[in-house]
Order: structure tokens, then C-alpha cells, then sequence
């Protein structure tokens, strides 16, 4: 597949695809995250890549077998790490018996919010919040600094040579 | 999209409740799924979809590409503050219990809104400021050339 626009739409399908995933977890707050982000917006910015770039793969040179090897055998230690996994719904899982039931049972009286994400993420994991906006204000200082218009328009000044 | 009519007028009938739903999933995020970070993504979906489908000049008269900058700066800031308030009244930082020192349980819901409010406005910046990153660079593509 060489056209660029089908492989977005379908990384953008592939999202949404994940986000029922996480639903079927009883992850309702990532499934929200992962369509609106993964399917809504990243696919409208790769869309205004694909503008500024290509619209089709060029076709490589090299011969595939080794991405091929990497990829199964990749592929092949992620299905033997998931025999190790415990079942969907294990209460005897790791996940279930460290914080969670703490988290569980406090909030109700500490925090009193019925959505325990919430409660969380903004109270018990604040400093993390406050990280991950810190990171996403960098990101956004990040793309300004190499893509904005300020140095376009230091550039555009001189007329005629670009 | 200058012919695209039903895109058109379908988008101009969504762009409102799209916000709306964005305010609801900002501040009923203490009972519902949702929060800041999902509420700040629907709100700059809606600024995103109305440039696309309208035009980047349109959409940049409603948010200017300088107010966006500030939004993503403000939200950090309001967060960052409240951090500094709990912290000027002698507890700890981001204690929330500070901004209600009567009632510590109202105290944190107080803060949960305050931060949230910090994230979504940060997040709706931060989107809006990419996209018009990414897309003020080229000259809008005609519908043939896709």
C-alpha cells in the first residue's frame, strides 16, 4: 500500500478500534482520550503532514526479509509475555490488590467524588497532573519553536529569495 | 470545501454542541467519565473542525493564533496557582483542603474543578496552537488534489 492517505485512515480506524478495546476494559476515561485524540485529532494533523510532505511511499530499495524477521519475532515475544498475563477481571491480579482498593475505599471520605479517576488523578496523583501539563505545554512550545510562523515572517521580509 | 454544502451546514449545526459537550465533560468530571484533558481535546476538536471545513482564516478570527498561545500558557498557571495558594495559607502544595479550610472534603472539590479547569484550558490551547502550527504552513490543497 504506497498511498499515505489510506494508511492514515486506517491508523485512524485502528484508534477507534482501540478505544472499544479499552471500553470492553471498563477503562471508559482512556477510551474517551484515545478516540478523541488518536482517532479525531492526531489524524487531522498527520492529514496537514501529508499536505506539507507526500502523498505517496517512495518504494525502498532494501529487500524486506529482515523488518519482516524483526516484526514476528517482535510480535512473537509480545503473544509469550501476554501467557504470563492474569485473566480479564482477575481480582487476584497485580493491579487490583496494590493502591487500587486503598484508593477504593478512602475516597468516599477523603475526596467524596464518585468518579475515582477523577479523585485520582487530580488529588492523590496531583503532582503527576501538574507534570503531564507541564509536558503538554512543552510540546506545544516545542512545535511553535520549529513550525511557527514567527520565523516565517522574519523570512518572508526580504522579498524574492527564498 | 467551498462546495461541500451538506459538510457545510452539518458542521455550523455541530461546532455548538460539540462545545457544549466539551463543558459538560469539563465540569461533570467529578461523576462522570471525563475530565480536563478529555473536555480540553472535544473543545479544540470543534475549533479544528470548523478550520477545516471553513478555513484557517475564519477560525483564526474566532481564536487568534496569539490567544491560543496564551490559553496553553494560563492553564499551567492556573493549576501551578492553586499549588501556590495552598502553600501561601500554610499547607502543603496542591493540598486542596486549603481552599476550604472549614470543610477539607469541599476543599477538594474545589481544587479537583480548579485544576481540571487548568488542564482543559492548557489542552484546548495546546491543540489548537499545533494544528495552526501545522496547517498555517501550506496553501489550503484543492479537493481534487487528494
Amino acid at each position: 500500500m504506497r498511498s499515505l492517505f489510506a494508511v492514515v485512515m486506517l491508523s485512524g480506524v485502528f484508534s477507534l478500534l482501540s478505544a472499544l478495546l479499552f471500553v470492553t476494559l471498563d477503562a471508559v476515561d482512556v477510551a474517551f482520550t484515545e478516540a478523541a485524540v488518536g482517532a479525531g485529532i492526531s489524524t487531522v494533523l498527520i492529514l496537514g503532514t501529508l499536505a506539507l510532505t507526500s502523498r505517496y511511499e517512495r518504494p525502498s530499495k532494501r529487500s524486506n526479509t529482515i523488518p519482516l524477521l524483526v516484526t514476528f519475532v517482535t510480535g512473537a515475544a509480545l503473544f509469550y509475555g501476554t501467557l504470563d498475563m492474569p485473566n480479564l477481571g482477575d481480582p487476584n491480579a497485580p493491579a487490583q490488590t496494590h493502591v487500587a482498593p486503598g484508593y477504593l475505599l478512602q475516597s468516599p471520605h477523603e475526596i467524596d467524588v464518585p468518579n475515582v479517576v477523577t479523585a485520582v488523578l487530580a488529588s492523590y496523583r496531583g503532582y503527576d497532573t501538574l507534570g503531564e501539563t507541564a509536558v503538554v505545554f512543552t510540546a506545544a512550545v516545542g512545535v511553535l519553536l520549529l513550525l511557527s510562523g514567527l520565523s516565517r515572517r522574519r523570512r518572508r521580509k526580504p522579498k524574492g529569495d527564498t | 470545501m467551498r462546495h461541500h454544502l451538506i459538510l457545510r451546514v452539518i458542521t455550523k449545526l455541530l461546532v455548538g454542541p460539540i462545545m457544549l459537550f466539551a463543558l459538560y465533560v469539563q465540569f461533570h468530571g467529578d461523576y462522570s467519565p471525563g475530565g480536563g484533558f478529555q473536555a480540553g481535546v472535544i473543545m479544540a476538536v470543534a475549533f479544528i473542525i470548523y478550520g477545516v471545513v471553513f478555513s484557517l482564516d475564519h477560525v483564526q478570527r474566532v481564536l487568534p493564533p496569539w490567544l491560543a498561545h496564551k490559553l496553553s500558557a494560563l492553564g499551567v498557571l492556573i493549576y501551578a496557582g492553586t499549588g501556590v495558594y495552598s502553600l501561601l495559607t500554610g499547607y502543603a502544595y496542591l493540598d486542596y483542603a486549603a481552599l476550604s479550610p472549614d470543610h477539607p472534603v469541599h476543599g477538594q472539590h474545589y481544587g479537583i474543578l480548579l485544576v481540571e479547569l487548568g488542564v482543559g484550558v492548557t489542552v484546548t490551547g495546546v491543540m489548537v496552537t499545533i494544528y495552526y502550527a501545522f496547517t498555517s504552513r501550506t496553501p489550503i490543497m484543492s479537493d481534487e488534489a487528494w
